[in-house]
């Protein structure tokens, strides 16, 4: 697969984000605060993100690290360092 | 116009999804109704053949009146194509539906199949009168306040009328979160088990010991159910909250739950609820540990008799096997109507909750 960089990562997510949370406003999300104090995001929700970031970025990932998605900074380190790995 | 929950009174017709002339089968959706908690579809219980359309959209009428005529299965059509069949209804009466204004293909006889009779039509003009006809207005600026009008109405009624008691006990639940955990790396993305489906039927299984916490409490008496319709409690977006039903939730596997789960959690948040969902849980199921919670007691949703809590799940030190160690524990409770069960055996459904979370292999 080809390298994502940063900033395509960073928008997947935010589409993402926008697909399953309608009310958001992408430029108001705080980067280094957790995403689901700021956005309405319940349990299931949260596994949809999950669902179609593999899905968009091709990215696998284990339920053990759900944690390192908690904010938007900490997402887009933690999906650019499996990218690279993959 | 069905039911659609205690505290609904009447419902706005907003669309028809079937025409005169079209065959319907039990289950199937035709139409969608404007409620207080959002447009809900309502299924048909019947196979026929739609004869005519009684109320036209954009009408909001009281529960309990005609929204369509449906022919039985090879019933022949009752009157030639375009005219309306026609009501079996005393002179009488019919002559009072025209005074007061009342159509009589929408007057319910007392008896179904019977003759109207002028009770039966002051019946309906009085339905009329306490729901008037009113146009449905797209995205009323004021859903939010009437959500918290029907949850308001249905939970101030509940604190009226059930005699809540109240139970509460720690679960250690270290062994079925280990065997979640090990069963969702073995699985890809999309096939993962969210922690709250093993409880789901944890619970609806636990029932199975303690029938008297499952059904419904009508004209003064319990009614059990044999068949166990978990409601789940789910926030909608923007405010307030449904709980529809999860059918069968004890004879379902985990898979099968997930994937019920999914489809009303998805359409709680942002598509439309079924009518069946909305009206036939027989117990309420209430998780707010993903709030950080650790315990909460619920207020019965009537004509229900009880609710579960489950909170967060917190890492305490536990004795365990004679010694102190760190394990995750979590608490649920009970609330529930001392009209139908006594705290000693809303115990023991606590307990065999507690029992079935140590072998979750079995509850697969």
């Amino acid at each position: 697969m080809s390298a994502l960089t940063r900033e395509q990562i960073r928008s997947a997510i935010l589409d993402t984000l926008c697909a399953i949370a309608p009310e958001i406003e992408p430029a108001g999300i705080a980067p280094g605060a957790p995403l689901r104090e700021q956005i309405d995001l319940d349990s299931m929700d949260f596994l949809n993100v999950i669902i179609r970031l593999h899905e968009t970025l091709g990215i696998d990932i284990p339920e053990s690290d759900y944690a390192q998605l908690a904010t938007l900074d900490s997402a887009v380190d933690y999906l650019a360092r499996r990218n690279r790995a993959g | 116009m069905p039911s659609l929950g205690a505290d609904m009174e009447a419902g706005t017709l907003v669309e028809w999804l079937v025409k005169p002339g079209d065959e319907v089968k039990r289950g199937q959706v035709v139409a969608v109704v404007e409620t207080q908690k959002g447009a809900i579809e309502i299924e048909i219980w019947e196979n026929g053949t739609v004869d005519r359309l009684v109320v036209e959209t954009g009408r909001k009428v009281p529960v309990g009146e005609v929204l369509a005529l449906l022919r039985a299965p090879g019933e022949a059509v009752a009157a030639a194509p375009g005219a309306p069949a026609r009501a079996r209804i005393s002179p009488s009466a019919r002559q009072l539906a025209g005074e007061l204004g009342i159509d009589v293909q929408s007057v319910q006889p007392a008896l179904p199949g019977g003759v109207i009779s002028r009770a039966d039509v002051e019946r309906a003009a009085a339905a009329r009168k306490a729901a008037p006809a009113a146009a449905a207005k797209p995205a009323a600026p004021d859903w939010h306040a009437q959500m918290r009008k029907a949850i308001a109405a249905a939970m101030s009624r509940s604190k009226r009328e059930i005699p809540h008691y109240y139970l509460a006990t720690d679960i250690d639940v270290t062994v079925v979160s280990g065997w979640l955990a090990a069963e969702n790396v073995k699985r890809g993305v999309a096939e993962r088990l969210l922690p709250v489906v093993p409880l789901m039927k944890a619970v609806a299984v636990a029932l199975r010991a303690v029938p008297e916490l499952n059904g419904f409490w009508v004209d003064g008496a319990f009614r059990p159910s044999a068949a166990v319709h978990l409601g789940m409690a789910i926030a909608m977006r923007g405010g307030g909250l449904v709980a529809p039903a999860i059918h069968d939730a004890d004879r379902k596997s985990l898979d099968a739950l997930m994937a019920d789960l999914r489809d009303v959690a998805t359409r709680v948040r942002g598509g439309r609820l079924r009518g069946s969902e909305m009206s036939d849980p027989t117990i309420t199921l209430s998780s707010l540990g993903e709030q950080g919670v650790e315990g909460l007691f619920g207020i019965i949703y009537p004509p229900q008799v009880a609710i579960v809590g489950l909170g967060k799940v917190t890492e305490r030190a536990w004795a365990h096997h004679g010694t102190v160690a760190v394990r995750k524990v979590m608490t649920a409770t009970l609330s529930a109507d001392h009209r139908v069960s006594d705290g000693h055996r809303g115990g023991l459904f606590l307990a065999a909750l507690a029992r079935l979370l140590q072998e979750p292999e079995k509850l697969r």
